[in-house]
């Protein structure tokens, strides 16, 4: 099927991510200071994230791939 | 007689990928920064109103860590409803009812890994929901980089309210996630989400309208095949400028096994401010809008030129094609209290305009003095307002 493709070039690039040791961050934590500013968080409101998915998804076909997944600045 | 088929429904083959892509990362030498979430609790009311529906209710949100390495939550929610929509009023009576929908989470840290396990139950007098689902949680790259993966399973029966009709859905969930640093600046996200359906999927009280050929319409029953495989793919970016301001943008892709194909683009502006007062002293302003547009299923018409015209059948205007746009305000007042870290209370407006299409207004061809053919009608629009007001701590 037609979705089968990229789950599985996703998953070959994560097998190899988990070998990249050696690589070093481009960004140091002491640069991620605007990443940390709650304007950059995906999914700021929880609960008003989860309802607004919902009030979309009822009335459009469209499902799935609703919000952040994830944080990723590693400034927590 | 038109025949329409859906394909071919593979439901589980994906998850064997998914799966061997996470074992990869969780024996990988990297992985930091992998935190709880933060205790908080939320306490919202939410009211949709529009196209002769009025849905409000609270929702109430609490999570808390309860050992080192474990955090809870839970989430109360209720939707009590009055609908005078199209669809009632073209062969159906108005109706109120409530939707109460209990989630349990818990969330474990363990080796720079996160897990997290979630049930939902959501009930309504014809309609009942179970969802289990299972996700996981890594950064890597020197926490530049976080991989999520998620699998959901829904149990779900479908009744009607006026019988003792009874009908299960089988529903699985795959979800796999990436965020990607890629300045001091700038957030990406990129996510797919995978889902298949098998069961009763129709609306048990929508119908369908055909030609009698006489010049009126006569309407039956919806018939939707048994079997749906829909795929979503979305990006997202999140923006840092010097004013303190900050950009999110999406844009997401979607198409099903009954040919609807799908996309949305939204941008939300968030800027904060300093405030003169002296306990509400901060507030972040935000505004947003959003475009969707879908074509219809390959098995949807609004108007059937004879009855039992095809196999499947439906005439659900979700399932036709239509575009809609959001524009949204909202407020976030931050405030200092000496029993929280933080708190605030928030106050988000939303409009929406719906434009069908191919979905008519058949109210208009209809009673005793119609004043349209059937198939003639003008096409239906609609607008609704969204708002929510909600009040969150931190501790």
């Amino acid at each position: 099927m037609s979705f089968k493709k990229p789950v599985f070039l996703v998953c070959v690039a994560a097998c190899y991510l988990s070998g990249c040791s050696s690589i070093k961050p481009w960004i140091k934590p002491y640069e991620r200071y605007n990443l940390a500013e709650p304007v950059m968080a995906f999914d700021r409101h929880p609960v008003d994230a989860s309802y607004m998915n919902h009030a979309f998804q009822a009335r459009e076909s469209a499902r799935g791939a609703e919000g952040g997944a994830g944080g990723g600045c590693g400034c927590n | 007689m038109v025949v329409v088929a859906t394909r071919d429904l593979q439901r589980h083959s994906v998850l064997p990928f998914l799966l061997l892509g996470f074992l990869c990362l969780l024996i990988s030498p990297q992985g930091n920064a992998v935190v709880l979430p933060e205790d908080r609790s939320d306490a919202m009311y939410h009211l949709y109103t529009g196209g002769g529906v009025d849905i409000d209710g609270p929702s109430i949100l609490v999570r808390k860590q309860v050992l080192e390495e474990v955090s809870v939550s839970a989430n109360y929610y209720i939707d009590s409803i009055t609908s005078a929509s199209i669809d009632v009023e073209t062969y159906a009576s108005p109706y109120t009812e409530e939707r109460t929908e209990y989630k349990f989470g818990a969330d474990y840290l363990r080796n720079k890994t996160l897990m997290s396990v979630n049930y939902t139950q959501s009930d309504e007098n014809d309609f009942e929901a179970k969802t289990w689902s299972f996700g996981l949680s890594q950064d890597f790259f020197g926490d530049l980089t976080t991989l999520t993966m998620g699998y959901a399973r829904g149990d779900d029966t479908v009744g009607r309210r006026d019988s003792d009709f009874a009908e299960d859905v089988d529903r699985h969930n795959y979800s796999v996630g990436f965020s990607q640093v890629l300045t001091r600046n700038m957030l990406a996200n990129l996510s797919l989400n995978i889902i298949t359906d098998e069961g009763y999927l129709n609306n048990p009280y929508r119908r369908v309208r055909y030609l009698d050929g006489n010049g009126g319409q006569q309407f039956q029953e919806e018939v939707y095949p048994r079997t749906r495989t829909s795929t979503a793919i979305a990006a997202r970016t999140a923006n840092y400028f010097s004013n303190k301001a900050g950009l999110h943008t999406e844009f997401r892709y979607f198409q099903d096994t009954w040919d609807i194909q799908a996309f949305n683009v939204q941008a939300k502006y968030l800027y904060p401010m300093s405030l003169p007062f002296y306990v509400f002293d901060q507030a972040t302003f935000e505004i947003s809008a959003r475009y969707y547009d879908q074509t219809q299923a390959e098995f949807y018409a609004d108007l059937f030129p004879f009855v039992n015209a095809q196999n499947f059948m439906a005439r659900d205007k979700e399932m036709s094609t239509f575009s809609n746009y959001a524009l949204g305000v909202g407020i976030d007042w931050d405030f200092v209290a000496g029993f929280v870290e933080k708190g605030s209370v928030s106050l988000h407006y939303t409009f929406r305009h719906y434009d069908y299409e191919n979905f008519r207004d058949a109210r208009l061809s209809l009673g005793e003095d119609p004043q349209f053919a059937p198939g003639e009608e003008p096409f239906y629009d609609y607008s609704a307002s969204v708002v929510r007001l909600f009040v969150s701590v931190w501790y």
